[in-house]
Order: C-alpha cells, then sequence, then structure tokens
C-alpha cells in the first residue's frame, strides 16, 4: 500500500493546451494518504476518470508528476505500479473460470503455483466466491463478474492502491448495496489505498473517510462528508452535495448585512471581516436544512417575509419553496411542523449563513 | 389452461408454406424424384430404387473429388482464418487507414466469381501474365496448365486472395466490438500481448468465427466457377471439384439420374458437416454457461 502524492499535475488532451478550458485536469497539488478511502465525486465530464487513468498509469499526464511513496511513477506502465482498477462495466475474461480469473495476474508475473493457490483461495473466501471458483466466469451476474474484477486486484499483496471507476453502474440497486459493504468490509480487513469514482453522492458519501469534489477539471474541496455538507468550499459543492441542494443567491454586501432582494440578512463580524479582503460577485448559501421556516406567530427578529409556493411532502420531511421578491429558496422542514397559510418568515441561523465570492467561499 | 381449437388459424400459415414449398421442398422433390429414376427420353422412364446411390457411392472418381474437395476446403480454411485473424489484429483502430484499408480489403469480395477466375487464368500465364512471367524469370518451373500441383496451388491462392478480406472485415468487427476497458484491465493484470489475444480478442472474435467458417467452409465445398474458368478442372482431374465432376456428369454427360443422386449426397454432407460443426460450438459455448 502506498500514498500517492500529485505534484503539480495537469493534463490536456490537445498536444499545445492555450487557455485553462484546454485542459481536461487543471494543474493540482493533491496527497492521498496511504490506506484512506477516498471518493472522487463530480458531475460527468468534470476530470474524475482522468485524473484516475493518470494514477493508474493508463495516460501519462501531459504536465507534472505522479509520485508513490516517494517515488517518481509518471512514466510507468500501469503493470510496474502495482495498482488494481475496477472498471465500470465489468472486466472479466470469459473463458477462464472463477479460479482462473483470480489467478490469471499472478500467473503473468510468475508467481508459483502453490503460492496462487493459497492467494486465490485466500481472496475468494473474503469476497464469498469460493464455491463458485470451478464455474465459468462468463455465467455469473454483474455483480459477482465486478466482484471478480475487485478480486483480480486484490490478490496481489503487492498492489499499492485500488482505483475504482464508477464500480456500481451496471449492477441492480439492492446488489449495490451488499458490494458497497462488502467494500468498506475490505477495506478495514486490508487498509488498502482506495480511490472510488463515482457522480452519485449517496456511494461517495458512504463509502469514503475522505471526498474528493471535482468541478470543471479542479478538485474544489477535499473533506469529509461532514465537513461538505455543513461547510461548502465551493459553490458547487454546495450545490451538489445535499438533497436538494444548497440555496446559493446573489447578494450585496452593504451597512454590515447582505441585501438579497431588497432584504436585509445580518452577518457576523468575522464574515465582514473577511469580506473586507475579497473581492468578485459575491453570493449568500444556505442548505435547506438550516432555513428555519415560521408560519405561526410574531415575525422573529431578523426574519424575512415571504410567500410559499409550494410545499412536496417526502415522507420523513417535507420541502417548501418559497419566494421573496425574484428570489425562491428552499426550506426543509420536520413532517411534525405544520404549514398554515400562504406566507411565512424566514430566518437564517448565522452559523449557516455562507457567503461566496467569486463562488469560493468566504466565510 | 384450455386450448382452444381453432382450425383456421392454419390459413395463416399458408403463405409461408406456399412459399417455402416453390423455393424448395418442389426442387428438392423433383431432385429425389431424378435420382430413383432411369429417364431416357420424357416419356420412357424405369424406376431403379436406390442403383443411382449404390453407383454413386462406389464412383472411385468420385471418391477421389471428394477427397480434393476436403483437401481443398480444408487448406482454405486453415490458410484464410488464420491469415484473416492476422490482418484483422494489424489493421488501424482510428484514422484515415480505417476506410482506407476497408475499401482495398472489400475489392476483392466485389469482383464476380469468373472474373476472378479470368484475372487468375491471365495473371497466372507464363507469356502474358506478370504473375507466371515473374515466376518463371526468378527460376520457378510454373506452368499451371501442365503441373497439376501449380494448378491447386493456383487456385488456392486465388480462393485466399479473394476471400481472405471476408475474414478479415468479419474479425474486424468483432475486434472493434471490445471495449477499452478489457485491454486496460489486461494491461493492469500484466497480461503479455499473446495472452490479451488468446484470452479477449479471441473469445470476442468467436461468435462472427464460427460466421466466418461457416460462409467459407459451405463456399469452398462448393466452389465451381474459378476452377471452371481458370483450369477447367484440369491439368487432368486436379482441380477437379465436387461441383465441375457434377456438371459434368449432368449437362455434359446428361447422366440426370446419378447426378440427382450425387446432388443429394453432396447436400447432405454440405448439411451435416455443418450442422457437426455448429453444434460442437455452441455446445462449447454452453458449457461455459453452466
Amino acid at each position: 500500500m502506498a500514498r500517492i502524492d500529485l505534484d503539480n499535475l495537469a493534463h490536456s488532451y490537445f498536444p499545445d493546451p492555450k487557455g485553462d478550458e484546454d485542459y481536461a485536469l487543471r494543474r493540482m497539488e493533491h496527497v492521498w494518504e496511504d490506506g484512506g478511502a477516498y471518493a472522487l465525486l463530480g458531475p460527468s465530464g468534470c476530470g474524475k476518470t482522468t485524473l484516475l487513468n493518470i494514477i493508474s498509469g493508463l495516460l501519462t499526464p501531459s504536465h507534472g508528476k505522479v509520485l508513490f511513496d516517494g517515488k517518481d511513477v509518471t512514466n510507468l506502465a500501469p503493470e510496474q505500479r502495482n495498482i488494481a482498477q475496477v472498471f465500470q462495466f465489468p472486466v472479466i475474461y470469459d473463458t477462464m473460470t472463477v479460479y482462473e480469473n483470480l489467478a490469471f495476474p499472478l500467473r503473468n508475473r510468475g508467481v508459483d503455483e502453490k503460492r496462487v493457490h493459497a492467494r486465490v483461495h485466500e481472496i475468494a473466501e473474503m469476497l464469498d466466491l469460493s464455491g463458485k471458483l470451478k464455474q465459468k466466469a462468463r455465467g455469473l451476474g454483474a455483480d459477482e463478474k465486478q466482484t471478480i474484477s475487485l478480486g483480480r486486484g486484490l490478490v496481489r499483496d503487492d498492489v499499492s492502491a485500488i482505483l475504482f471507476d464508477e464500480p456500481l453502474t451496471v449492477i441492480d440497486p439492492h446488489l449495490k448495496w451488499v458490494l458497497r459493504r462488502k467494500l468498506k468490509e475490505i477495506h478495514n480487513k486490508l487498509r488498502p489505498t482506495m480511490v472510488y469514482v463515482t457522480h452519485d453522492q449517496i456511494e461517495a458519501l458512504t463509502f469514503a473517510d475522505k471526498v474528493v469534489v471535482m468541478y470543471g477539471g479542479k478538485v474544489v474541496q477535499l473533506g469529509t462528508p461532514q465537513e461538505l455538507f455543513e461547510n461548502p468550499a465551493h459553490t458547487f459543492v454546495g450545490y451538489f452535495i445535499g438533497s436538494p441542494g444548497m440555496n446559493i443567491m446573489p447578494c450585496n454586501i452593504d451597512d454590515g448585512a447582505a441585501w438579497i432582494d431588497g432584504q436585509r440578512i445580518a452577518l457576523s463580524d468575522q464574515q465582514l471581516t473577511a469580506l473586507g479582503k475579497a473581492s468578485g460577485k459575491t453570493e449568500l448559501g444556505i442548505r435547506p436544512e438550516f432555513v428555519r421556516l415560521h408560519t405561526e406567530g410574531q415575525a422573529p427578529e431578523g426574519s424575512i417575509e415571504v410567500n410559499i409556493v409550494k410545499v412536496e411532502d417526502l415522507g420523513q420531511f417535507k420541502i417548501a419553496t418559497t419566494r421573496f421578491g425574484t428570489t425562491e429558496l428552499k426550506v426543509k422542514v420536520g413532517e411534525d411542523q405544520q404549514i398554515v397559510g400562504q406566507s411565512g418568515f424566514l430566518q437564517f441561523p448565522q452559523e449557516w449563513t455562507k457567503i461566496y465570492a467569486d463562488s469560493q467561499l468566504v466565510a | 389452461m384450455n386450448k382452444i381449437t381453432n382450425n383456421k388459424a392454419w390459413f395463416l400459415v399458408l403463405p409461408v408454406f406456399f412459399i417455402v414449398a416453390i423455393s424448395a421442398i418442389i426442387p428438392l422433390m423433383t431432385v429425389v424424384n431424378y435420382s430413383v429414376q432411369d429417364i431416357l427420353d420424357p416419356q420412357t422412364r424405369y424406376f431403379v430404387g436406390t442403383e443411382w446411390f449404390k453407383r454413386i457411392l462406389t464412383d472411385y472418381r468420385l471418391h477421389e473429388a471428394l477427397l480434393r474437395q476436403i483437401g481443398y476446403s480444408l487448406s482454405v480454411l486453415l490458410i484464410e482464418i488464420p491469415l484473416g485473424i492476422g490482418i484483422a489484429l494489424t489493421l488501424p483502430r482510428k484514422g484515415w487507414g480505417v476506410s482506407a484499408c476497408m475499401v482495398l480489403l472489400a475489392l476483392p469480395l466485389l469482383i464476380p466469381w469468373n472474373v476472378v477466375g479470368t484475372i487468375w487464368q491471365i495473371f497466372g500465364r507464363a507469356d502474358i501474365g506478370l504473375g507466371g512471367y515473374f515466376l518463371n524469370k526468378i527460376g520457378i518451373d510454373y506452368n499451371y496448365t501442365q503441373s497439376s500441383v501449380a494448378a491447386w496451388l493456383t487456385v488456392l491462392v486465388m480462393d485466399v486472395w479473394h476471400w481472405t478480406s471476408l475474414i478479415v472485415l468479419l474479425c474486424y468487427a468483432g475486434l472493434r466490438s471490445i471495449p477499452d476497458a478489457y485491454y486496460q484491465a489486461a494491461k493492469i493484470d500484466g497480461a503479455s500481448r499473446w495472452a490479451v489475444f488468446r484470452f479477449i480478442q479471441l473469445p470476442k472474435m468467436q461468435s462472427v468465427l464460427v460466421i466466418g467458417v461457416l460462409l467459407r467452409f459451405m463456399d469452398s465445398f462448393m466452389i465451381y466457377t474459378e476452377p471452371f474458368v481458370l483450369t477447367g478442372g484440369g491439368p487432368g482431374n486436379a482441380t477437379t471439384f465436387l461441383s465441375q465432376y457434377l456438371t459434368r456428369m449432368a449437362v455434359g454427360q446428361f447422366d440426370i439420374g446419378p447426378a440427382a443422386a450425387f446432388s443429394l449426397i453432396y447436400f447432405l454432407i454440405i448439411l451435416l458437416v455443418c450442422w457437426v460443426f455448429y453444434t460442437v460450438v455452441m455446445n462449447a459455448g454452453q458449457r461455459g454457461e453452466q
């Protein structure tokens, strides 16, 4: 297992990239700690797969270096880097049995048969494939095939990292859960460095200790699921993580407060100091979970009056769409709270109100 | 479940029945009819039972033609299949080269059979043919009208030239359908070039190869036009294959009875070989599923 450093890395598919937009991967510094379970989360086309292929060696980056435990592997081929990769579609060798599939990477490296036998049985045991070792691999279901792909990575005990490229795309929903749990189990047992690419936030948040969110070829935030939720460093993270995503509204800063559509929202002193140094388009973001909606009684201090446009009841909670001026704002309301009438008051708790300048978190 | 009996439904099957009857069953039955009769002239005919079949089955010239035919079909398959796979593997996967190669490869397939025969007949001639002249020039005594080995090889090379493209195109289509992830996974697994071919490319080409082998077997087993134009079955009987022998019997000597019996046996051989081949391959595939 290994620590992976990305040193000043960038990649462009064009031979002579000009502007930033020619880069599939913008310049980045990044460290994947040894034994960590990372998820690489982002929308399609944000550069996740490019980054993964650079780490695995299927792609040579146009700029920068990849280091495994401090050793430069940028120009090494995949088989020399000792990484394993599980692809979106299960890759198995059709004509081989499950046993032969699992033994393949070892046999290719000239490991002696006794050792192969022991390793394959050990891994098969771990992946619940023991009963199927003699079967032809082609007759198995997609989830079992994907397990075999994973197993081919695990049999080698010299593997530095296991990379997953949206591995659950073709798996039935009820089996996704089983496989995810299996992955987690394996991670706890063997502690390999795992990098898991996905565009599904639930997958990312349940699998990983640390989530790396990518957007437009850049890493916009690295953090635990909780950090991503409570403290999005970029408006994209706020919007992409959570369901519904963060409310993001353009605002003006004036007179010690943020103004949205003529409504005043008080900010903390710390936010105001930070704003003094920042420049660019300012936006205010707050998660629907943290806005408070009052529909009964007096208007609380510092609240703004809104119309309630729509209420969706999702069982355990309700999502109310409110409007003031031309601004729409979603509020997550507990199932037990009654929503009375067509209007109400919104409160913005200061600790959950985030200010962004040019999409970057200010405070 | 209660079965509903509605005999009117049979009327719906009638059109198909007629078409199949006219296109296949009636012509076949005519041949069966000929094969059990001795027809002297349109009015005079005798029922002879299995006599023609017996005669055909004991005809040594036919045995020779059959052996020649089997040898020829086997050679065709043994050369064209590996060669086709080999060429398909070396073709470019993208860029302008793809279309260029496709056009070049498709060309021989577009040429009518007897034109192919004529092309090679001229090409192989020692006096005016480029190939024949060149071979003789470098000291090889090559004359397909006199040497049976030369004639045989010429027919074989001609077939390879004409039909390898078909195998190439089929294999190429099979290769293109392999997702990149397979090659990437193989790289990561440390597979050698041979292992990639053996465990990824060959299995993925299996289904198209079955079609390719069947097509090339049937076609080569029934080959007629090209050797007819090129060598006329000679020298001697060196390139007289089954079709040629059959035509000589039916059209040349007007032995309709034996020729009909021969046709039926010929047909059964092809059917049998294809069936056996197909069943064996498909069973091998299915055993893997279990």
